[in-house]
């Protein structure tokens, strides 16, 4: 072999070995971002704020077959509260689900989470949330005639129950129904499909979510009322003290100045079985 | 049957196929990059330099024994913390440029290990270098019989990207997806025209690699 | 990492023995599958060769995850069919499709003798194949079987798509859990190279050594 290239490739391997090097270096790892209010500033002067929110579910985030683009109340919330927190800033939407939101924050590839998130103090130890700006609470879609009546008849070896994978409701419904097994899916378009080709003798999620699949498919209903109360909030980096006041206040704002009882009319009001002026109080 | 052939509606066939672009993208951005990377290693591998190869060896056999799922995982998840923040796109391209990179590293190293000994002697006999040997010489000979495992690594990624709509990759399986979600009555129509679209893409780039083959071999 | 494995060891070994389960079952049903329209494609009849085409390019062009889904979604419409049954039999079809293939590369490489030599002394066209052909064809492709079954421990990953509780179902499930994105990847990711790295030596071994005895 040649000695120029002997030494060209000793060269190659020095700079990878110094390229690993510096990699596992950085890769120590970091949790939540430990510039403070690294996020807010962010969005303050890129003049962009990136939203994660969901893509596959009625009313709250759904891609629109025909623009292509996302929309649901979410969508519109996180509108409006970006008009809030920076005037100038451009809304960027990213697709997430439950399974991928949690890390797509804490990497900072997203600023903010809205997207049907409860607040639990699980969640809580890792994210920081706004105050709820969505009442929502878990429940059960079922075939029609299914003769299932609540979370309690699925309590008994054999039931299966469909769940999205990261979800609360994936964990929570194991305490009211111990005895079911809990098969897990990605996302709600692959759970939904599952529930009506009979992989699962339901669907759990919250209702805000399921109302918007039943709307959508004739054989499917919602039974039984919300089991639990989960209300959602807006998931943020933790250490940015300053975007988490500056969400809480929009959110305020959106709800005094009467936006979020127009946004709570123009997605829920033909919904069966949900009352969109409840939610708007 | 009707409501197979309504699913066909201009709308979600434009729907489709804009996801079927999305395909296309990341898998020829990501068939050049793995070409390009997949040649270098393949290089380092054969020419058997001291420490270098072996580790480059181990690694492209890591990687190649890996489920490709767990390495889009990997570069999506994991990347970020390293200060890499990449888009579902250009993440699901580095992951499959990883992945394929390792494949066509063995393809290339088997490709030009295939080429007779003697080419080389002769090369080194006649004042080349070997580097010079091995671009000007080997590696065309080498390429030139690795036309068909190249295509059908090529039609793999094709496949492979559909994996991505694990990370929401708006392709054309998850656009699919997103049709028979909310029109329950379109499935069978949309695995159907899944099955076409894929079909019909993989079996004209097959027959494409076939041709330049014949044409290489005359 | 360690004491993550710990803490969740039941699930990642259960995980371990699902991908296990659904890949000796998918190599099985796909070698069946494989060498039944392998022998398609080579047997005097044209009706048979276009039949066992198709399959072949069929299967070979489409994603395993969308035959996967298929399983799933709409063939679980007609007859019950749990998740890992479905990303089991979706991994089967696929991979009887690349298995196929290669046993018809295989016996394409027995001489023509062999066969005519056989049918002259009395024997039947499927006597031949079976006691003949067949044989000697599958000992020149063990290597690119082996490789295959390699594809297919790692193809098993699909299962995850349709809760079929192996070792990336589990890993998935893991990280939501714990909220760490790298741990319980790493871990199956060593499970997947146990099972693949050293038989993925040894067919290179066996490469090798057919490559210097040819």
């Amino acid at each position: 072999m040649s000695r120029k290239f002997k030494r060209t490739w000793r060269a190659v391997l020095a700079g990878a070995a110094v390229a690993l090097l510096a990699g596992s270096v950085v890769a120590t790892p970091v949790h939540a971002s430990d510039k403070k209010n690294e996020a807010y500033n962010r969005i303050m002067k890129s003049d962009k704020m990136v939203w994660g929110v969901k893509g596959d579910t009625k009313l709250m985030g759904l891609m629109n077959i025909k623009t292509g683009k996302l929309e649901g109340f979410d969508v519109d919330m996180a509108k409006q509260i970006t008009k809030r927190v920076n005037p100038k800033a451009k809304v960027e939407l990213t697709q997430i689900t439950s399974g991928t939101r949690i890390p797509m924050l804490l990497n900072g590839n997203i600023d903010a989470i809205i997207a049907t998130m409860s607040i639990t103090p699980d969640r809580e130890k890792v994210v920081d949330f706004s105050k709820p700006y969505f009442n929502a609470g878990q429940a059960i879609l079922v075939k029609k005639g299914s003769g299932i009546k609540d979370i309690y008849d699925l309590n008994k070896p054999g039931a299966r129950i469909l769940a999205v994978a990261g979800s609360t409701s994936a964990v929570v419904v194991k305490k009211f129904a111990p005895k079911a097994k809990v098969v897990a899916l990605s996302d709600y378009a692959t759970a939904l499909t599952a529930l009506k080709a009979g992989q699962g003798d339901a669907l759990t999620t919250d209702n805000g979510i399921l109302y918007g699949m039943a709307a959508g498919s004739k054989s499917l209903e919602v039974v039984g009322g919300p089991f639990t109360k989960e209300p959602y909030g807006v998931a943020m980096d933790e250490n940015n003290p300053k975007l988490v006041k500056a969400v809480n206040k929009a959110i305020d704002d959106i709800k005094s100045d009467g936006t979020y009882a127009k946004l709570a009319k123009k997605w829920f009001a033909g919904v069966k079985g949900m009352d969109w002026k409840e939610l708007a109080k | 049957m009707a409501e197979f052939l309504s699913a066909f509606s201009w709308i979600n066939i434009r729907f489709l196929l804009m996801g079927l672009w999305v395909t296309i993208e990341v898998a020829v951005v990501s068939v050049i990059l793995s070409f390009i990377i997949g040649s270098l290693l393949g290089v380092i591998r054969y020419v058997k330099i001291p420490y270098l190869s072996r580790i480059v060896g181990f690694i492209i056999d890591v990687i190649r024994n890996l489920p490709l799922l767990l390495i889009i995982f990997f570069t999506y998840f994991a990347l970020p913390k390293i200060g890499i923040h990449l888009g579902v796109m250009t993440s699901t391209i580095f992951a499959l440029t990883i992945f394929e990179s390792a494949m066509l590293a063995e393809v290339i190293r088997s490709g030009i290990v295939a080429v007779p000994k003697g080419q080389l002697e002769g090369a080194l006999s006649n004042g080349l270098s070997f580097k010079q040997a091995l671009w000007h010489i080997i590696l065309p000979q080498a390429y030139k019989k690795m036309i068909p495992p190249i295509v059908s690594q090529f039609v793999s990624l094709i496949k492979d990207t559909s994996l991505a709509t694990i990370i929401m990759l708006p392709e054309v399986t998850y656009r699919a997806q997103i049709i028979y979600a909310q029109e329950p009555n379109a499935i069978v129509a949309m695995f159907f025209a899944l099955a076409v679209l894929y079909f019909a893409l993989n079996y004209v780039i097959s027959k494409i690699g076939r041709i330049l083959d014949r044409r290489m071999a005359a | 990492m360690l004491s993550l494995f710990q803490t969740h060891a039941h699930d990642f070994l259960t995980g371990f023995g699902w991908t296990i389960a659904s890949s000796v079952l998918a190599l099985i049903g796909s070698l069946i599958l494989g060498t039944v329209f392998a022998l398609m494609e080579v047997v005097p009849n044209k009706a048979a060769n276009i039949i066992g085409r198709i399959y072949i390019e069929v299967l070979r062009n489409i994603p395993l995850l969308v035959i996967t889904m298929f399983f799933y979604v709409v063939i679980a419409n007609v007859v019950k069919i749990s998740g890992f049954a479905a990303g089991t039999l979706g991994l089967t079809l696929y991979t009887s499709a690349f298995i196929a293939e290669t046993v018809r590369a295989g016996i394409n490489a027995v001489p023509n003798g062999q066969l005519e030599g056989a049918l002259s002394n009395g024997l039947s066209w499927w006597q031949g194949m079976r006691y003949v052909v067949l044989p000697q064809a599958f000992k020149l492709v063990i290597p690119p079987l082996g490789n295959q079954f390699i594809n297919l421990i790692k193809n098993s990953s699909v299962l995850a798509f349709v809760a079929g509780m192996d070792l990336m179902y589990q890993a998935n499930m893991i990280s939501q859990e714990t909220f760490d994105t790298f741990g319980p990847f790493i871990i199956v990711a060593i499970f997947y190279l146990i099972l693949t790295m050293p038989m993925s030596y040894y067919m290179r071994y066996l490469e090798n050594k057919l490559n210097k005895e040819g």
